[in-house]
């Protein structure tokens, strides 16, 4: 903690309209640290992490990476930042295989002269990078030729988040990754985020199954109506504080 | 490495009762396995596999069908569609259609005659051929994807009224005699008993083959029509590869038009008429699905193969012209149907996927 965050948000301020999503909203994510976005719905948690992934821009409020004041305009340029975001339907391309699915949108590909759509694909390379980092996570796939609409739920969060892991210099970002998976699958999605910490990633997770967020997270922070109304580290004791603190009840 | 288990399960079984239970399921889970795996190829290859099955039996039914004459006419007969079935793939491979091309075949035919009413060079002509398919297909992709059009069915339907309008007035709606002599050899010379137009498909087909599977602009095609709205947020230039499908869609066309202008010496506002329907059951009998995505060379290839066999060997039997509508439109219906099946055994594979981890 007494480093300096990966990536810190400070007085994170969106509007929509009339309606205030967020309204000066504080959050720091430290490398090899898991932190737990909670919140009803409609609290906020998907516009931080939209302007945190450049899909939004803030109206008021900084965000820092490494200590430094950045502005993130695209989705592009935040991926630039060394931030990958999961969203909920993965963005996969069932289409296609493992290695194309990582490397979508920045294949590796030759000669360097010729403009980039008409370069030769290096399908060797990217199949060992990808292979190599599918081992590493301990993502297990039957058949890494097969495309990746034949995987399970569970294989196919696990790619979308080897994915983000592998082009994620600084945050990687999870958005409800265990919602659509049974107990087993949960697990091993689970175990991986857990080894996104050991590889030193600064990983913030959107989730409400609280008891996966106690089994993964360092820190729990809490947003109800845009605001952030607490932060806990995460225990069995204090579920129930947490909770009230989702639903605005007395703590 | 899951196979060798299975060899040595037999006698763990008894060892431990414990492992009894998981062990036996793993076994029926194997076998249920490969069954998919098994179905799943033979649907890959399905296409490929019929056309040889009805390319034997017509062999056995007509004496002359595997003769070298024969199947020369064969080739000759399909190479437009086969040329116009690989720009429509990569139209379909992104979840389109191209409506356009038959008309545009017309159009270039016709365009190339004028040009060589007065210009006496092949080169030209054929210059100008591709340029009016080229024309076409930008038009199309830009009004497509500039126009924010909710799908490219209207406007390319709109471009077939436009384009053979197009070619009944600049031809005057008769057809214009003369071609230059390349273009004759082109659309109707032969190597042998083998066709020039036959030898232009494949080298056509390869370069269409080396880029959806070795380029970078053709595995954005397949993004694009796998998940348009992840290529847009993993920043593929969707817009461009859209707009690039119909221009080397058009462009084919423009090729067809050279193929069939040389095979007929004349250009004629008539030709093409339904190409368009036949560029597209022959890349859904080649497997595409029109759900974007999927789809290959070969299998476009053999889609169009089809088509033109089927038509021979029902000529050659002398089957009633008709009919050989009819026997193509169940040949589409079953290739849907295989599609649909490979849809429910994938289902299935991700069942056993879930549960074998």
């Amino acid at each position: 903690m007494t480093t300096i965050p990966a990536l810190a948000v400070r007085g994170a301020t969106k509007r929509f309209g009339a309606v205030l999503a967020l309204d000066g909203v504080d959050l720091e994510v430290h490398r090899g640290q898991v932190v737990a976005l909670l919140g009803d719905n409609g609290a906020g948690k998907s516009t931080l992490i939209k302007c945190i992934s450049g899909v939004h821009q803030l109206d008021d409020g900084v965000i820092e990476m490494d200590g430094l004041p950045t502005a993130i305009h695209s989705p592009a340029q935040a991926r630039d930042l060394g931030i990958e975001t999961v969203y909920q339907d993965l963005a996969l391309f069932d289409n296609l295989g493992p290695a194309a699915n990582f490397y979508a949108g920045r294949e590796a590909a030759g000669p360097r002269w010729l403009p980039t759509w008409l370069r030769v694909l290096d399908r060797k390379g990217m199949a060992a990078r990808t292979a190599e980092l599918l081992d590493r996570l301990q993502v297990g796939l039957p058949d890494m030729s097969n495309q990746v609409g034949l995987l399970s739920g569970g294989q196919r969060q696990a790619v979308a988040v080897a994915r983000a892991a592998a082009f994620a210099s600084n945050v990687v970002i999870l958005d409800e990754p265990t919602a659509a998976l049974g107990l087993r699958e949960s697990r091993r999605v689970l175990d991986l985020i857990n080894r996104l910490r050991e590889r030193d990633h600064a990983v913030i997770v959107i989730s409400h199954a609280l008891d996966h967020v106690i089994d993964i997270a360092d820190r729990a922070v809490v947003l109800r109506r845009g605001r952030k109304v607490g932060e806990e580290i995460p225990t069995r004791e204090n579920q129930q504080r947490i909770v009230s603190l989702i639903v605005g009840g007395e703590g | 490495m899951e196979q060798s288990t299975g060899a040595s399960s037999g006698p763990s079984m008894t060892v431990t009762p414990v492992e009894r239970g998981p062990e036996a399921a793993g076994r029926g889970h194997r076998d249920g396995y490969r069954g998919l795996r098994l179905g799943l190829t033979v649907l890959r290859i399905g296409p490929l596999l019929i056309l040889l099955a009805v390319a034997v039996a017509l062999s056995f039914l007509s004496p002359f069908f595997l003769t070298t004459r024969n199947l020369g006419n064969v080739l000759a007969a399909t190479a437009a569609i086969a040329v116009l079935s690989l720009g429509q793939l990569l139209v379909i491979l992104t979840r389109g259609i191209d409506l356009s091309v038959g008309s545009t075949l017309a159009l270039a035919s016709v365009v190339g005659a004028l040009v060589f009413t007065s210009v006496d060079s092949g080169p030209v002509v054929i210059l100008a051929m591709l340029a009016t398919g080229l024309l076409v297909g930008t038009v199309n992709g830009i009004v497509y994807v500039k126009g924010r059009l909710p799908h490219p069915f209207i406007i390319t339907l709109a471009m077939l009224s436009i384009a053979r309008g197009l070619a009944l007035w600049l031809s005057g709606g008769q057809p214009i005699r003369g071609m230059p002599a390349v273009v004759d050899s082109i659309g109707g010379g032969s190597i042998g008993w083998f066709p020039v137009s036959a030898i232009l498909i494949l080298g056509i087909a390869f370069l269409v083959f080396v880029l959806t599977t070795r380029i970078v602009w053709g595995r954005w095609i397949y993004a694009v029509g796998g998940n348009p709205e992840a290529a847009r947020r993993t920043g593929i230039p969707v817009n461009k590869v859209l707009i690039s499908v119909y221009v080397l869609s058009g462009l084919m066309a423009g090729v067809a038009g050279i193929i069939t202008a040389g095979r007929l010496d004349a250009g004629s506002p008539t030709f093409g008429e339904l190409a368009e329907l036949d560029s597209i059951a022959a890349v859904v009998i080649g497997g595409a699905s029109f759900l974007g995505g999927r789809g290959n060379v070969l299998n476009a290839l053999v889609g169009a193969l089809m088509i033109g066999v089927i038509r021979n060997g029902m000529n050659l039997l002398a089957v009633d012209a008709f009919f050989q509508l009819i026997v193509i439109g169940v040949v589409i219906v079953l290739a849907v149907e295989a599609d649909v099946l490979r849809g429910y055994l994938e289902d299935r594979f991700r069942v056993f996927e879930a549960s074998r981890s």
